[in-house]
């Protein structure tokens, strides 16, 4: 109970001391789950619609691995960018390893596939409604998928709310192929990693109420946009 | 004469179609030439939607064929489809007038004239910025309908349009559709509705257990169908 | 809405932060960053040399794998035997001396193998196996864990017999190895440093130290830039340099916790044939 009081403690000082190793973590937190959602969209969020409208040999095969990769553990993802951008690895002359950057890869490889399979599940419900219009006005599946994305846009925010809330509570992935380094790859879940291993379970607690914040802080900007939006479209 | 870009007229040839081995509709021919619009008519599951899916290419036929005889090369570009239950993007009113016609390649400046006609005929103006789905059903029902107009389409094909609407709603709907017709406009419409058919209808297909059983003249359908089930129909008695 | 979502990513990730352009990466130990070292002498020689350090801390045979593909600049880590075979292999240059510090045993308050006080480790490893009582080890290749199984050598134990009793392997860092120990009232081996900042210790205390064969010796070597041409050497070799110097000794010797020295600075100790 005492640590736990403690934490609480330390959280509200920390935040309240407007501490800037702390303020430079979380704005790094932010950078990179928030770019690695962005990144994994552009590729999940039309992936996804595509999967929803387009009929295929072997779309079930595709489904069933992409729904398989939503439990793909970050330490796996972080292992397999750690051995591509090493420079022992095929994309080593980048020298991306240890760098920002390569986290942002790891937790967009990691939320990709989340966001085209939650994405695909939205989608198939709105193209069910939509399918025969569209057809109708002579749109080819290709055509229907950025329709689909922007009318399921509300629907969408949850979906990445999802990619987002994945990354920011990894800490496999972006510990490998970040590294931890002070001051420029270290991010609230390695932070908190970093100081339970040295035993300061309290700043550790603290550090995981100010992540836990954050990503509440997110989620509210997010609804509170979903539900201006929805009352207007 | 006619406009090089006429599809009329339609042929169905032999006409089948299955879903899941139950056959829903049988051997079904009709010639639809250009004029006053032909009215669908038949009981609940004679298969009136089926065919006017076949018709408008939604369905793919398990036997026969669908042939529009004009010269047009591209005859899916001028038909259109208004649903039961209007489909409505998640836009405003403007945005869905404008989407069709985008996708038919309509520069900016057309897709707002248009739009804007499309508008005044159904009477929805005042709402052009409003989100679609936000109107009432009535009014859904015309955006549907001013969506599909905006297309000059030279066949509109109509399934049961007022069939989730009351008798206001409905009136209306009817009086946009005459003025349609009355532009020139081929109507192919579904209705179990007796009253609306006596109203709109041109020339009748009655339709019967997925058997096409009459194509005449509205008035000579109602002034003595040909067909036991269609008199039974008239008489307003349950036929299956 | 999604937009401005999208803007705010966009927004948060202009790409390299301000002022890195002259850095080096060091894989070193987590004994060296958790003990707070790092943090106390890297300021110091940023302000004399303009060059940011990346320190990635591992175990040592981790690191030392992090310098073989190429992935770190300077390798700074304790395991001599494996530090040599690093540098005859051709991954690392020339080995330097650094410096020292002790490994400590710790045991829970009731002490069960009875140990506390001793100097003799070999005794005391072979008292907690003999009273079957639980040990911690590192399990992860790491330089205390690849000192851990020479000491039991010594003790003429082989732990592997303990293995789902007595004796257990976690495979992590040191903190996570003294978090379990105090959690399960267990022995385990530890550098002094990050016992020192340790904190959740709850009974756990220092029941074997002072032996010489827990002393632990820290080197450190620049990664072959013949085999990776992308080391930077320049960089690399100033840093070695320095922490090799007089005023890199003397900023080792400069950080304690508690008034109590943690690492002591050995570098002017020649490395007979490095």
């Amino acid at each position: 109970m005492n640590d736990l009081h403690s934490a609480v403690a330390q959280a509200i000082s920390l935040v309240a001391a407007a501490d800037p190793t702390l303020a430079q973590i979380v704005l790094l937190s932010l950078r990179v789950s928030l770019t690695a959602v962005l990144l994994a969209a552009l590729v999940g969020l039309p992936l996804g619609a595509l999967l929803a409208v387009a009929r295929f040999p072997g779309r079930g095969a595709v489904v069933a691995m992409l729904n398989a990769l939503m439990g793909l553990p970050p330490v796996v993802a972080g292992l397999l960018i750690y051995l591509l951008l090493s420079r022992a690895g095929p994309l080593g002359a980048l020298g991306l390893l240890f760098t920002p950057t390569a986290m942002i890869i790891a937790q967009a490889v990691l939320v990709a596939p989340i966001l085209a399979a939650l994405t695909r599940q939205v989608m198939e419900g709105l193209w069910e409604e939509y399918a025969e219009q569209l057809r109708s006005f002579g749109a080819s599946p290709a055509r229907a998928v950025p329709t689909l994305l922007w009318d399921g846009r509300f629907a969408l925010l949850t979906v990445l709310l999802a990619g987002f809330g994945r990354a920011s509570a990894e800490v496999g992935a972006v510990m490998i192929v970040g590294g931890n380094i002070e001051g420029f790859t270290r991010v609230m879940t390695t932070a908190i990693a970093l100081e339970t291993s040295k035993g300061d379970l309290p700043l550790a607690l603290a550090l995981g109420l100010v992540l836990m914040t954050i990503v509440l802080a997110v989620n509210a900007l997010a609804q509170g946009l979903r539900d201006r939006g929805l009352r207007l479209a | 004469m006619r406009a090089p870009d006429a599809i009329l007229p339609l042929r169905a040839e032999g006409l089948g179609f299955a879903a899941g081995g139950v056959a829903v509709l049988h051997d079904v021919s009709l010639t639809l030439a250009a004029g006053p619009p032909t009215l669908i008519l038949g009981p609940n599951g004679a298969g009136k939607s089926v065919l006017l899916r076949l018709l408008h290419g939604l369905l793919a036929p398990s036997a026969g064929a669908v042939r529009w005889g004009g010269p047009a090369a591209d005859p899916r570009r001028h038909q259109a489809m208004v649903f039961q239950r209007p489909v409505l993007l998640r836009r405003s009113v403007l945005a869905n007038l404008r989407y069709p016609l985008a996708l038919a390649g309509l520069d900016r400046a057309e897709q707002d004239r248009r739009a804007a006609e499309a508008l005044a005929l159904v009477g929805l103006a005042p709402l052009a910025d409003r989100p679609a789905r936000k109107l009432s059903g009535g009014e859904q029902q015309r955006l549907a309908l001013a969506r599909a107009a905006a297309l000059r389409p030279e066949v509109l094909f109509l399934d049961e349009p007022c069939a989730s609407l009351d008798p206001a709603a409905t009136g209306a709907v009817e009086q946009i559709i005459q003025a349609l017709a009355a532009r020139g406009t081929k109507l192919v419409m579904t209705t179990h509705d007796l009253g609306q058919a006596r109203r709109l209808a041109g020339e009748i297909a009655f339709l019967h257990r997925g058997r096409l059983l009459e194509h005449t003249p509205a008035a000579r359908f109602f002034a003595g169908p040909a067909t036991a089930e269609a008199a039974a129909f008239l008489r307003g008695e349950l036929i299956w | 809405m999604l937009r401005r979502l999208l803007l705010l990513a966009l927004l948060a990730s202009p790409l390299p932060l301000a002022a890195q352009d002259r850095h080096i990466t060091v894989a070193s130990t987590t004994s060296t960053e958790q003990s707070g070292l790092f943090g106390h002498i890297l300021p110091i020689f940023t302000r004399e040399t303009g060059i940011t350090v990346r320190v990635v801390a591992l175990g040592t045979g981790q690191a030392l794998d992090v310098g073989r593909r190429g992935d770190a600049d300077v390798v700074f880590v304790h395991d001599r035997v494996a530090e040599q075979r690093f540098v005859t292999e051709g991954h690392g240059l020339a080995r330097q001396h650094v410096m020292f510090n002790d490994f400590v045993i710790v045991g829970p308050e009731g002490d069960p193998a009875g140990i506390t006080g001793s100097r003799d480790t070999a005794a005391a490893l072979k008292r907690i196996a003999e009273a079957n009582a639980p040990f911690i080890s590192r399990g992860d290749r790491s330089g205390t864990h690849a000192a851990e199984l020479r000491l039991w050598q010594q003790a003429g134990v082989d732990p592997a017999t303990g293995r789902g009793g007595w004796y257990r392997e976690i495979g992590q860092g040191m903190g996570p190895t003294l978090n379990t120990a105090a959690a399960q009232g267990a022995y385990a081996l530890t550098d002094r440093g990050t016992w020192l900042s340790f904190r959740n210790r709850q009974g756990l205390g220092i029941v074997v130290e002072g032996d010489a064969r827990l002393f632990n010796q820290y080197g450190v070597m620049l990664v072959n830039p013949q085999r990776h041409p992308h080391v930077k050497q320049a960089e690399g070799q100033r840093f070695i340099d320095w922490i090799t110097s007089p005023a890199g000794q003397a900023a080792i010797a400069g950080y304690k916790i508690n008034g109590e020295q943690l690492f002591f600075p050995n570098a002017a100790q020649a490395e007979p044939g490095g």
